[in-house]
């Protein structure tokens, strides 16, 4: 059943001082899987990624990461996963095929020539092989940070938010790479705020304040929320959304183009607060929940839990 | 465990990376280059000071012509301005202390009649020799003098008395700073000294500078080794240390005539020991400080006792015991006696293993705290 996973990881804690950055957190990921790591702001998502990947000792807990242990065969593991860091963290002053040059010669590659060159091709911008990394867009820093992480064909990526600044067109293309190379057997863990990506992995982890809250697949995810939402259409909507959020019963009213979604995690409550307004004005609707409504609505619960 | 051992490629990918990243930084690449030169014109400028005009004081002790001829002499040495004239020898002294005058001429009793008895008087020249470099050529110019100043009054009958030996002794008297430092000691200890500041500066900022700018992260997640992580930052700094060495040697020895007793090759060969030593102290330094700021104090911190009690600024046997105990573990004190031995005194090999192994203990040790200290991680 290990052999199965690509990470394997169980109590990890991470303490910074008084603040418990990572609080026991389990997480498992099967070998080929695509695991969506989410979270808001500063719950956790790059520590937890530094700790699998050695560069955060982990004040408690352990576990196996592609055969090794994380804590006491860090060396092993670097050797086979490829971690993209959230911030651009390549040699701005070195152009784009030295980086590359040099992160192929960090790994031994045999074929270094070849490796660069062909990742500079994937990335397209063999014209610009010279150009200096700092000169670069946004976007293409990130381009160049995931070509350069994937150079020595690791088994995992520990991506961070690395589609953020990307166009539409390349993260398309992105993601339709990393479905090609799950579907070889590489397994990813990549940390996100895009919903359209979230929905695009296989599984999910939602970490919040340092716990896991959730973790499974999209619709399981959905469902362990039990969530309700409606959607309603009509006159005024901001009005009705002011209304709407003063009732305890309705978690959230967020406007969506010309309608308004309505949610609540209690089906009756949420029925009763809509109940004053289901007049001939208004046009309502059941809706599916979406990830993004659970997402907010775990984020807002959590938030309510911490300071009641 | 974690058994992988020194891998040549990730060593090598350091150092490239490094080559690369010191050739853009155009910046600091220049100053390498412009601080010897900066520095040696500064030196050499003080060097060159021929200072003339130096206040005296005359103690005439005696009245015949020939003393006055002496004076007369030395007045027109252009080094020497009699300022005053004073009647005892604590008055001179006093003077002297003072700072009022840097010499004091006596011209003892007696002194025309022992001269033309033949027996030879001493003329006593007291100097301020705080510092050497101002009383240098003035005392060069004194001996010289000496021996021509009366040839003209010793004619005839009194012709024997101006033979090799000349006809009075003189005795100089170099107070404050006995052991006089001429340039020829300065232009190659300027070699250390810049090799000193430049070098631990330069590494100082290597691993802490990855770390601001966030590419530590990056080099931390890779599988890599500190020694090749630390050993592949010092290499490329060691041919910078090489272009300053040739740089020094070339001034020293055109624009200074500093002479080249020994061989340069066997300086060179040696100061690889010295360059290490201190871009190991540098690159140690750069493991240790939390941000640049802190590295470019450290690396200050360290500059200032070598300069000063490494023989120097200061005569190193003139220093007291403690000083002298911290300058002997310092690998510039070592390297000026090496430097100085080879250029001026001819030294081979053998004197310089005496002062070699202890610059290479140094960075031995250094290195290997610099290794421990290296955090493999960014908590
Ligand atoms: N080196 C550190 N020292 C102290 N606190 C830290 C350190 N690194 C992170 N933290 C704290 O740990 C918590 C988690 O931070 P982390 O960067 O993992 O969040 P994140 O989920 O990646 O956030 P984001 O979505 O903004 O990237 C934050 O409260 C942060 O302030
Ligand atoms: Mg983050």
């Amino acid at each position: 059943m290990t052999a199965d996973l690509a990470i394997d990881v169980r109590g990890m804690t991470k303490r910074f001082g008084d603040l418990t950055a990572i609080d026991h957190v389990d997480l498992q990921v099967r070998t080929g899987e695509i695991c969506g790591f989410l979270g808001p702001n500063g719950s956790g998502k790059t520590t937890f990624i530094r700790m699998l990947c050695g560069l955060l000792r982990a004040d408690a807990g352990g576990g196996i990461c592609l055969g090794h242990d994380v804590i006491k065969e860090s060396d092993a593991v670097k050797r086979q996963v490829g971690y993209m860091t959230q911030r651009f963290s390549f040699y701005e002053d070195l152009s784009i095929a030295e980086n590359l040059d040099f992160v192929a010669r960090m790994y031994s590659l045999k074929d270094r020539r070849s490796a660069v060159r062909e990742s500079l091709v994937r990335l397209g911008l063999e014209q610009r092989r010279d150009q200096l990394a700092g000169q670069l867009s946004g976007g293409w820093k990130q381009r160049l940070a995931l070509a350069a992480c994937m150079i020595h064909r690791p088994r995992l990526l520990l991506l961070d938010e690395p589609t953020a600044g990307v166009d539409p067109k390349a993260r398309r293309e992105f993601w339709e790479e990393i479905h090609v190379l799950a579907g070889q057997g590489l397994t990813f863990l990549i940390a996100t705020h895009y919903m359209d990506e979230a929905e695009r992995c296989h599984r999910l982890a939602f970490i919040s304040g340092g716990s896991l809250l959730t973790h499974g697949t999209t619709a399981e995810v959905i469902d362990q929320a039990h969530l309700t939402t409606w959607s309603v259409s009509g006159p005024d909507l901001l009005t009705l959304a002011g209304r709407l959020r003063a009732h305890p019963g309705v978690g959230q009213a967020v406007a969506f183009g010309s309608a308004l979604h309505v949610s609540g995690d209690d089906a009756a409550s949420l029925e009763e607060a809509i109940a004053p307004f289901r007049t001939g004005q208004y046009e309502w609707k059941r809706i599916d929940s979406g990830l993004e409504d659970v997402f907010i609505q775990m984020m807002e619960k959590a938030r309510r839990d911490v300071s009641p | 465990m974690s058994g992988y051992g020194f891998s040549p490629s990730r060593f090598c990918a350091m150092v490239v990376k490094e080559f690369i990243q010191m050739r853009r930084d155009r910046l600091t690449f220049g100053m390498m280059i412009g601080i010897p030169i900066v520095q040696l014109i500064l030196f050499g400028f003080a060097i060159n000071a021929d200072p003339r005009h130096l206040p005296a004081a005359v103690l005439l002790a005696d009245r015949g012509a020939q003393g006055r001829t002496l004076l007369y002499a030395v007045r027109n040495s252009s080094y020497f301005d009699f300022v005053r004239e004073v009647k005892t020898e604590a008055e001179g002294q006093d003077a002297l202390a003072r700072g009022e005058v840097q010499f004091v001429v006596n011209i003892p009793e007696n002194f025309t009649r022992d001269l033309l008895r033949g027996d030879r008087p001493a003329v006593l020249i007291e100097a301020d020799a705080t510092d050497p470099s101002a009383t240098g050529n003035a005392l060069g110019a004194l001996r010289t003098l000496f021996s021509t100043a009366l040839q003209n009054d010793l004619k005839g009958p009194l012709s024997f008395l101006a033979d090799a030996e000349g006809p009075v002794e003189l005795r100089i008297h170099a107070r404050y700073n006995p052991e006089g430092i001429t340039y020829y000691n300065i232009v190659p200890g300027l070699m250390g000294v810049i090799l000193t500041m430049t070098m631990v500066i330069i590494t100082g900022l290597a691993i802490t500078r990855e770390r601001e700018r966030g590419t530590m992260e990056n080099l931390l997640s890779m599988p890599t080794r500190p020694v090749e992580v630390l050993i592949g930052k010092i290499i490329p700094y060691i041919l910078v240390g090489y272009i300053q060495i040739g740089l020094v040697l070339a001034v020293a020895y055109f624009l200074f005539h500093v002479p080249m007793v020994g061989s340069p090759i066997l300086l060179f060969a040696v100061a690889l020991v010295f360059i290490i030593a201190n871009l190991s102290m540098g690159i140690t330094f750069s493991t240790v400080a939390k941000n640049q700021l802190q590295a470019m104090q450290m690396a200050f911190f360290f500059f200032l006792p070598s300069i000063m009690l490494s023989g120097f600024m200061f005569p190193f046997r003139g220093m007291p015991r403690w000083a002298q105990a911290i300058g002997e573990i310092l690998p510039l004190t070592h390297f000026l006696r090496i430097v100085r031995g080879i250029l001026l005194k001819g030294n081979g090999a053998e004197e310089v293993v005496l002062q070699l192994w202890q610059i290479a203990l140094f960075a031995a040790v250094v290195l290997t705290i610099g290794v421990k200290r290296y955090r493999r991680t960014l908590d």
